[in-house]
């Protein structure tokens, strides 16, 4: 027990004294979270727009008005005539052109229709859906009152409800994300870097010479790295909690067990990586390559996995993360339970054990 | 006389290549045991199971008066081992290095105390006690790993290519190191390609292609190969290797 105390403390100086990576280490979290809270973000925001108004009569003024006055749109520009729409667009000005008729007052108050056309440009194609949908619901709005003291027969009413998150925040979705990523980097690559160090520096062999465990070697080597990746979840949660404004509906209790749970796993991951590669510079690009990409890729954090071909689906139910991400969503933004998340929970725990089995297995094997 | 390493028909086979053929001697206690031999004559992988390193595929051993086979636990308390990258942690200072060696060999703290100081001062290295290994020079490092090796005492010091890299005053303070031991009853245990060095050496042992084509003194060796130095005994044994690098 006291070569292990040894062990450890030898651990918390290799990382104390390189600075620089405690320092990104700790770092990471910090600007991750604001890069994805708000740099990175797939909320559509003051996107400019054009509009053509060939009317100019009092309907059309306020129905602009009202667009413009949105947060989601900027009127950067004023078309003169139909000639000159292809030409704002390619000169990447606008995102999306408002067209309005030249009798537009006229047809909405007389005839039982007014057209307005709105033209946006696809090349990326969420944010023409997304502009369209936010337009025409303003558009929506305006029709509603003008028509308020009218009754109409048999229409239809959605009333449309977004549970868990109403405003449609993307960091409801990420901060589970960017937890399954900084673990998945911390833990894998940092532990299976030190690892890898010892032998290529030959001071694994003189430790598998000397009488100490193999298998404290490896815990002692896990430790510090918990320790870090601990702080980093709790730096993780009050960001989001207290900037970002995410709430932890479910259990926080339950909420640190599943992510010690998915450390764990992780860990093991590293020194599994430990084990194959032959230099620190393998160990960075299997972790990198084989599990930091599918993380980001596979695990439902940045693309829907619904929405992948089925071979990539059942892929995608190998990665530890995928599992995690779900669980951590459901707890934070739903306030699920363990009853509601024990399927996934089970995967994780069983991915756990085979891992750590595993590893633990052929580590013994290569000092043999 | 008590022979602390006593090895009998010792085989290491990786897939088809034999890389140690079926070798047998013994060391003698406070003996300065070289094990000459190319790159590729096996050397290296022979102290490799000696150590515990690496399991032998067939034969058996002793070492330290115990079973390689069924006690390399207790073997491992015995033994000190230095490979030829000198194995500090160049991140940690000189007395954290010896003081963590000392720690997995389950040295108290008054024991490692102690122990830096004798260590420190025999190498005249008590100012730098506090400096980091990496700003140290080569030469200091080596011998500073080779009292680090010894930290526990062991009973055989196995040392494998230790003067690599090192210039030729460093090499020769080191063997004086290895004298010293060797005076106090520790039993030394060195692969080298330097045939400079084998000349040091109280009985040396050649190996060729995995086996082991001569052992004696090196004088003896000299006398039966009709030869004025260790080099030419070695050029005329390791003529007839088939292995090539």
């Amino acid at each position: 027990m006291k070569q292990f105390l040894f062990f450890i403390k030898k651990e918390f100086t290799h990382v104390w004294r390189d600075g620089h990576t405690l320092f990104i280490l700790l770092a990471m979290p910090l600007t991750q979270i604001l890069i994805f809270g708000f740099a990175l973000t797939n909320e559509v925001k003051n996107s400019s727009i054009g509009i053509l108004d060939n009317s100019k009569d009092k309907a059309s003024v306020e129905l602009i008005a009202r667009i413009s006055a949105s947060r989601y749109f900027d009127v950067v520009s004023i078309i003169p005539d139909n000639a000159h729409i292809d030409p704002t667009f390619k000169k990447g000005k606008i995102k999306m052109a408002l067209i309005m008729p030249s009798d537009f007052e006229e047809s909405l108050l007389h005839s039982n229709s007014a057209k307005i056309q709105l033209i946006a440009d696809a090349s990326d194609p969420n944010t023409a859906t997304t502009l369209i949908n936010y337009a025409s619901a303003i558009i929506r709005d305006y029709q509603k009152e003008l028509m308020a003291n009218q009754d109409f027969p048999n229409t239809i009413k959605t009333e449309i409800k977004m549970l868990y998150n109403p405003q449609l925040k993307g960091s409801y979705n990420f901060v589970p994300g960017v937890i399954a990523m900084i673990l998945m980097l911390l833990c894998s690559m940092m532990t299976s870097i030190s690892i890898v160090k010892e032998k290529e520096l030959g001071t694994m062999e003189v430790i598998l010479v000397s009488p100490i465990v193999p298998l404290r070697v490896i815990f002692a080597k896990m430790i510090p790295y918990f320790i870090v990746s601990m702080i980093n979840i709790t730096t993780i949660l009050l960001l989001s909690v207290f900037v970002l404004e995410v709430p932890i509906k479910g259990n926080l209790i339950l909420l640190i067990s599943e992510c010690i749970l998915f450390t764990i796993t992780v860990l093991a991951l590293g020194l599994l990586i430990s084990i194959v590669a032959k230099s620190q510079q393998i160990a960075i690009f299997i972790s990198l390559m084989g599990l930091f990409l599918p993380t980001i890729m596979l695990s439902g954090f940045m693309f829907p996995i619904e929405n992948m071909p089925i071979g990539l689906q059942l892929i995608s139910n190998l990665v530890p993360s995928k599992w995690f991400y779900h669980i951590i969503k459901n707890i934070m933004i739903k306030g699920s339970s363990l009853q509601h998340v024990w399927k996934e929970t089970a995967i994780l725990v069983g991915m756990m054990l085979v891992l750590v089995t595993v590893s633990i297995k052929k580590f013994k094997i290569r000092m043999e | 006389m008590t022979y602390p390493i006593q090895v009998q028909n010792l085989t290491k086979k990786f897939d088809q290549f034999t890389a140690v053929d079926n070798i047998t001697f013994k060391v003698k206690e406070g003996e300065i045991f070289g094990f000459l031999g190319a790159n590729g004559a096996g050397k290296t992988t022979a102290m490799r199971m000696l150590c515990g390193l690496s399991l032998p595929t067939s034969g058996e051993a002793e070492i330290a008066g115990f079973d390689l086979n069924k006690y390399p636990e207790k073997i491992k308390k015995n033994i000190g081992y230095m490979s030829q990258k000198f194995s500090l942690y160049e991140d940690l200072t000189v007395r954290e290095n010896i003081r963590f060696y000392g720690g997995i060999y389950g040295l108290d703290n008054e024991k490692i105390k102690s122990k830096t100081n004798t260590m420190l001062s025999t190498l005249s290295l008590l100012e730098e006690k506090n400096t980091l290994v990496k700003s140290l020079p080569l030469g200091w490092r080596q011998k500073i790993a080779f009292s680090v090796a010894m930290v526990h005492d062991p009973k055989i010091i196995f040392l494998d290519e230790p003067t690599g890299g090192v210039d030729p005053i460093a090499r020769r303070e080191f063997w004086n190191m290895i004298y010293e031991v060797a005076n106090n009853g520790t039993t030394v245990f060195v692969t080298t390609h330097y045939m400079d060095e084998a000349e040091y050496c109280s009985r040396v042992c050649i190996m060729v292609d995995g086996r082991i084509d001569a052992l004696d003194t090196p004088l003896s060796l000299k006398k039966q190969f009709n030869s004025k130095d260790m080099n030419e005994v070695f050029v005329k044994l390791a003529r007839h290797s088939k292995r090539t690098e």
